[in-house]
């Protein structure tokens, strides 16, 4: 099915609020009213500010940490450090090796150290200036080789290496008469939500708990971590979600959360926490820098043969997600194609540059590029076009990955390339058809003419695996109580701006012919619904919902069948009725069939376990696939480096379009940010210092940026997903990248093997 | 009184000359920047804004300048009135920030802070403006040369105030031209302001963002003046090409976060042969 | 330092006590005014989230000086629709698909009416420049073309111009 994305009409059709229906979000009208309350938008009588002070040095000791100036400053209520955590010292979603304040050794720039509560932020900040810190500063780690390699002593009791990773598959030594090989480097991303961390802490009376209103992707696993470091039982810490501005990844970690409740806890009083943007550069993990290097073994005919992968991730001072970035990095390192040898090896370091963990794409984005990079390679080596060698290779369900898992999903490699392909390219010439210089490479900068620019067409195609891997029970839990003819859901899915608001109504309604689903609050008074990542909360959470309302409807048959002295088995929901499929007259409105009747149940969602990988790399180790293509086309100033990014089509593998104005919602985004990182977005690093750490200098995509996406949603219900739709958040960030590098090579006949492309790897 | 906001000229000189530690704020889109992220604190401000003398503009057709005021905002800048007149300041005001900081962002604010990369300043560089200050011991202006003396230092005394610039308004081709890596709201990582006087045969050309300060290239100005054809108002090509590598040797640009030296340094030069070319069609 | 002046916000008269001098109106209005609507991003001008009316124009309210705005209209995203009726803006963003996280959309919304009152039938290239000073990091700007698009179409359509 083909979307013309232009034309709003086809994307909206039907409005019935079923499954299929673009149905507009729950929150829509209070967000564009700016009533809204995101975790920032929570003021409270009597709260107090609290803010953070942090590591002035990439790697140093800590020689004095005195607090006592900052007390003679009036309005100071509060100032802890890491001798007031009364519990767990560390935290981590894989390995707790992260402080929750310094103590003896500082590991990055912006590593807490000491936070105050005060009754202004700028008390607060005059507070942080006062606390003295003395530091004995030691030799930072930047250089992630020298973490590989062993040259420079442990930085942290763990070691250097986070994970080290080797995938390899068939036969070693097997080659072909073609070899191609490249090296490849992607910068730092960061996920650059709008809406900042932000978090408002309440204590109960006399300390004995907390409850802690955030801006998070993943409710339990934050209270998990937040207790255990409080010291407090699990039910003494309750999470409520406050509007989330964004996530992209970048709240899957802890930031704030632990301060904020310490601060609360120690002063009886709420306090709020609010990051300012260079804060949250410091304060959030981001996408892992990476240097790969890959040799393709093909055919002549341009088969692949074996493919040779070395990745180097660099983690930063903490481990975060590191060592999962680093098995979806090796275990992606083939690409959507087939390949029956490999040797792959992967590490993932430590450093004392900034704390790298789970954004969008989450290691796939560093394989793809390398990969898709070398498919070029062999294209040309072969002599085929960019999508001849590609269908060549395309992998199909029942083929084997190099890990030796079998891809049981849908995998339609070659429609989506075809698919893709089909898709009109743009009609207007370099410039387009009038002389607005906005059409051009530079803009209103106006730095080219028409004749100094060089157009350039490439692709990109990636799989990329879904849920969590590597033996993790994954599961997500949903309430569902029809009341009345009234449907509420419960359920702790972190809404993070991706809609998973909307589907779950959608199933609802579709499911129990109700108009009315009503949301309760996201909270942790309910089981767990697991991260917000991952591409898996239509899934998981998804699968939750669809379960607890099946259960639901079951009770309503049941009740429906008691009062007709009828077999349950014999109805349906037709509309908003319970309907007898025997004698179609017979027919109840679910309204009045629920008119004072309460049905409820909770369901547990598991996905199929996986398994861990063995030291060779070996296991199925993942839950499922997705597959995308992305064709950029770009115009390109080679004298200036200068590009504009002109269209990008794309087709992508969805299972179902649950919302189809949804899923080209979170297709558009995620071009937006694989475009960004292609040819803008990069945090600078010096001598383990972030150099732009503001909006000013980290440039995100603005509407003169991005181009027209042209979409072509390919539906092949998975049979393995509970509601046949397969994630789509994460693939349509994931080959565009390569895409638009392809296209620029095209455009000016230069290797470029580096993201984002900077306009003088273009230009000298 | 902590904030100040005057209602002529002669009030916000006489509020400045009594307190010249103050801040004075004109559209405030450089100075809240310092403010919110705490790396200056605000003592006292002489909101300029609602001066009226300074949010002028007008046309002294004797002696063929335009005035403009401090405190005209870059969005009437780029408005057809000015535009026709000083094509080039129009499209560099078109170029800064976005459309809510063209709203209040002034040209006396671009002055006042003066970084290498303010938009409008090779502008006013290559059309050897003229910036006026005034204080309550009188007026006096001062070529653009002489005001800007460093990264973000200029030759203002601390109880002056920026009433505006005249610009001379010259007969042929001017044009700005702006690198940066997106297409919006960016700074400049190098800039190039050429403007053609046929009358008195000169090529005149101001860098932005390659040195400390604005650079003119005095050398490469009045050899290419030179080498064009003023009769035909043509220029060859390996003239535009050798122009280009004068004015980029002329630069001094640096390795920063935002570019290298040798990016900016290729960069007006491609600039400066492109502009050449465009006052120039005729090879 | 201690400051108390007034503030015209809405077409309401307001007082603001107890400010510091340096307070930007974005923060002034979020934390002194209740006025929580308009959003903070970046504090540097450089996302637009704090897009609000200064005397009937576009600005971004991180980079006002508050304590100077005193007898200046002020507007923001909770005086565009005070009646509680969305306006054809706002109706049209939730339609097109073009709210996510929603947290830049006040200040797009104001963008957008802003854009529209000025150039009643802008073109694609329009109104990307006119809206590229507002940052969106979840949508990649599609669906906020098409709402702006579909709004300024069925004005036309409707003969409607809004002063």
């Amino acid at each position: 099915m083909g979307y013309p994305v232009t034309d709003s009409e086809v994307l909206i059709g039907r409005r019935n609020g079923l499954i299929g229906d673009s149905v507009i979000r729950p929150d829509g009208v209070e967000k564009v009213r700016g009533e809204f309350r995101f975790a920032s938008d929570l003021p409270m009588e009597g709260a107090l500010w609290g803010a953070t002070l942090r590591s002035l040095h990439p790697h140093a000791r800590i020689k004095r940490l005195d607090v006592t100036p900052a007390w003679a400053i009036p309005g100071v209520e509060a100032i802890i450090t890491a001798e007031d955590v009364p519990g767990k010292s560390t935290y981590g979603l894989i390995f707790a090796d992260q402080p929750v304040f310094a103590s003896d050794v500082v590991r990055y720039v912006g590593e807490p150290i000491a936070a105050v509560a005060a009754d202004h932020p700028e008390t607060c900040r005059k507070a942080l200036a006062a606390i003295v810190v003395e530091y004995e500063l030691l030799e930072p780690l930047t250089d992630p080789e020298r973490a590989v390699d062993g040259s420079h002593p442990p930085i942290h009791p763990d070691g250097n290496v986070i994970r080290h990773q080797r995938v390899l598959c068939g036969d070693s030594s097997a080659t072909g008469p073609v070899v191609v090989e490249g090296s490849y480097e992607m910068g730092m991303q960061d996920q650059a939500f709008l809406g900042l961390e932000a978090a408002l802490a309440l204590p109960d009376p006399g300390g004995a708990g907390v409850e802690l209103h955030v801006a998070t992707q993943a409710m339990h696993e934050d209270l998990h971590q937040i207790a255990a470091c409080l010291g407090l039982p699990e039910d003494k810490v309750r999470l409520v979600l406050a509007g989330v501005g964004g996530a992209f990844g970048g709240r899957e970690d802890l930031s704030l959360q632990v301060h904020t409740c310490l601060l609360a806890l120690r002063t009886g009083r709420p306090v709020r926490v609010h990051y300012g943007r260079e804060e949250s550069f410091l304060g959030h993990i981001h996408r892992h820098p990476a240097t790969i290097w890959m040799r393709h073994h093909a055919t002549s005919d341009g088969r692949i043969v074996k493919i040779e992968a070395r990745f180097l991730l660099d983690g930063g001072a903490y481990a975060s997600t590191s060592s999962a970035v680093l098995v979806n990095a090796v275990t992606h390192a083939q690409g959507p194609y087939v390949c029956h040898n490999a040797v792959v090896d992967g590490w993932s370091v430590r450093t004392n540059n900034p704390p790298c963990g789970a954004m969008r794409g989450f290691g796939v984005v560093q394989a793809c590029f390398a990969h898709e990079g070398q498919m070029d390679k062999l294209a040309a080596a072969c002599g085929l076009s960019p999508v001849e060698v590609r269908l060549r290779n395309a992998m199909r369900t029942g083929d084997r990955l190099i890990t030796g898992q079998v891809i049981e999903n849908v995998a339609p490699v070659e429609r989506c390339i075809r698919e893709t392909d089909a898709l009109p390219l743009p009609d207007e010439p370099i410039g387009g058809y009038g002389d607005d210089p906005m059409r051009l490479p530079g803009g209103a900068g106006l730095t080219a003419d028409r004749s100094h620019i060089r157009r350039g067409i490439g692709w990109g195609v990636a799989i990329k695996n879904m849920m969590y891997s590597e033996g993790f029970d994954d599961y997500s839990t949903a309430r569902c109580v029809l009341e009345d003819g009234v449907a509420t859901l419960k359920f702790a899915t972190a809404e993070v701006g991706q809609g998973f608001v909307t589907i779950a109504q959608q199933i609802a309604r579709t499911l129990l012919g109700v108009d009315e689903v009503r949301l309760d609050r996201i909270d942790t008074t309910i089981g767990s619904a697991g991260s917000t990542s991952a591409s898996r909360q239509t899934w998981m959470s998804g699968g939750a919902v669809d379960m607890a309302c099946r259960r639901v409807r079951e009770r309503l048959f049941e009740h429906v069948g008691q009062l007709w002295a009828t077999d349950p088995i014999r109805l349906v929901i037709e509309g908003d009725c319970v309907v007898d499929t025997v004698d179609p007259a017979r027919r109840i409105s679910v309204s009045d069939a629920t008119s004072g009747v309460r049905l409820a149940e909770t369901a547990e969602y598991h996905h199929p376990p996986t398994e861990p990988l063995d030291e060779n790399g070996q296991g199925a180790c993942h839950t499922a696939f997705a597959f995308v293509a992305h064709r950029a086309v770009v115009d390109v100033d080679p004298q200036l480096g200068l590009v504009k990014v002109v269209q990008i089509a794309t087709a992508q593998d969805i299972g179902v379009a649950l919302n189809p104005l949804s899923v080209i919602g979170q297709l558009e985004g995620g071009i937006a940010q694989g475009l960004g990182l292609a040819v803008m977005e990069e945090i600078v690093m010096q001598d383990g210092r972030i150099r732009n750490p503001s909006f000013t200098d980290y440039l995100l995509p603005t509407f003169l940026d991005m181009p027209a996406v042209l979409a072509s949603l390919i539906e092949e219900p998975d049979p393995r997903a509970p509601l046949g739709a397969k994630g789509v958040g994460e693939p349509p960030c994931i080959s565009v990248t390569p895409a638009i590098v392809a296209a620029i090579r095209d455009a000016i006949g230069k290797d470029l093997h580096r993201v984002p492309v900077r306009p003088q790897d273009i230009c000298l | 009184m902590a904030v100040s906001v005057p209602t002529s000229l002669a009030e916000a000189v006489s509020l400045l000359s009594g307190a010249p530690d103050s801040v004075v704020l004109a559209g405030g889109t450089d100075l809240m920047v310092e403010a919110n992220s705490g790396h200056r604190q605000i003592a006292s401000v002489i909101a300029i804004d609602r001066v009226p003398e300074l949010r002028t503009w007008g046309v002294d057709v004797v002696r063929r300048n335009l005035w403009i005021g401090s405190g005209v905002p870059y969005s009437t800048v780029m408005q057809p009135g000015i535009a026709s007149l000083v094509p080039a300041l129009a499209q560099a005001s078109r170029t800064v920030g976005s459309p809510q900081i063209r709203h209040v962002g002034t040209i006396g604010g671009n002055l006042g802070t003066c970084s290498p990369a303010g938009d409008t300043l090779p502008v006013l560089a290559a059309l050897d403006a003229r910036v006026h200050l005034a204080s309550v011991s009188g007026e006096r202006s001062v070529g653009f040369d002489e005001f800007m003396v460093g990264v973000k230092r200029t030759s203002r005394r601390p109880d002056e105030l920026i009433t505006g610039v005249t610009i001379p308004i010259l007969n042929g081709w001017q044009g700005y031209s702006k690198v940066g890596v997106r297409n919006a709201m960016v700074i400049a990582t190098a800039s190039s302001c050429l403007a053609v006087d046929t009358d008195g045969r000169s090529v005149r050309i101001g860098l932005g963002s390659v040195g400390p300060v604005i650079i003119r290239c005095g050398e490469a100005e009045q050899w290419i003046s030179g080498r064009v054809d003023w009769s035909e108002l043509s220029v060859s090509n390996a003239d535009v090409d050798e122009f280009g590598l004068r004015c980029g040797a002329a630069a001094r640009p640096i390795d920063d976060h935002r570019s290298t030296a040798a990016y900016r340094r290729r960069a007006v030069e491609v600039l400066a042969a492109r502009q050449l070319r465009r006052a120039f069609p005729n090879g | 330092m201690a400051e108390f002046y007034g503030l015209r916000v809405n077409g309401t008269n307001r007082e603001v006590v107890d400010a510091q001098l340096g307070e930007s109106l974005l923060f002034v209005l979020r934390e002194r005014l209740g006025l929580l609507g308009t959003k903070g991003a970046c504090e540097q001008g450089e996302c637009g989230s704090c897009s609000v009316l200064l005397d009937g124009e576009l600005v971004c309210a991180c980079l006002v000086l508050a304590a100077a705005q005193s007898g200046r209209e002020i507007i923001t995203i909770e005086g565009v629709s005070p009646s509680g009726v969305s306006t054809d803006v706002q109706q049209a963003f939730v339609e097109a698909g073009a709210v996510q996280c929603g947290f830049c959309t006040p200040g797009l919304v104001m963008a957008a009416h802003s854009l529209l009152e000025r150039v009643p039938n802008p073109t694609d290239t329009e109104i990307r420049e006119e809206l590229s000073g507002n940052i969106c990091r979840c949508t990649g700007y599609g669906r906020l073309i098409q709402a702006v698009a579909d709004v300024a179409r069925v004005r036309l359509s409707n003969g409607v111009s809004r002063d």
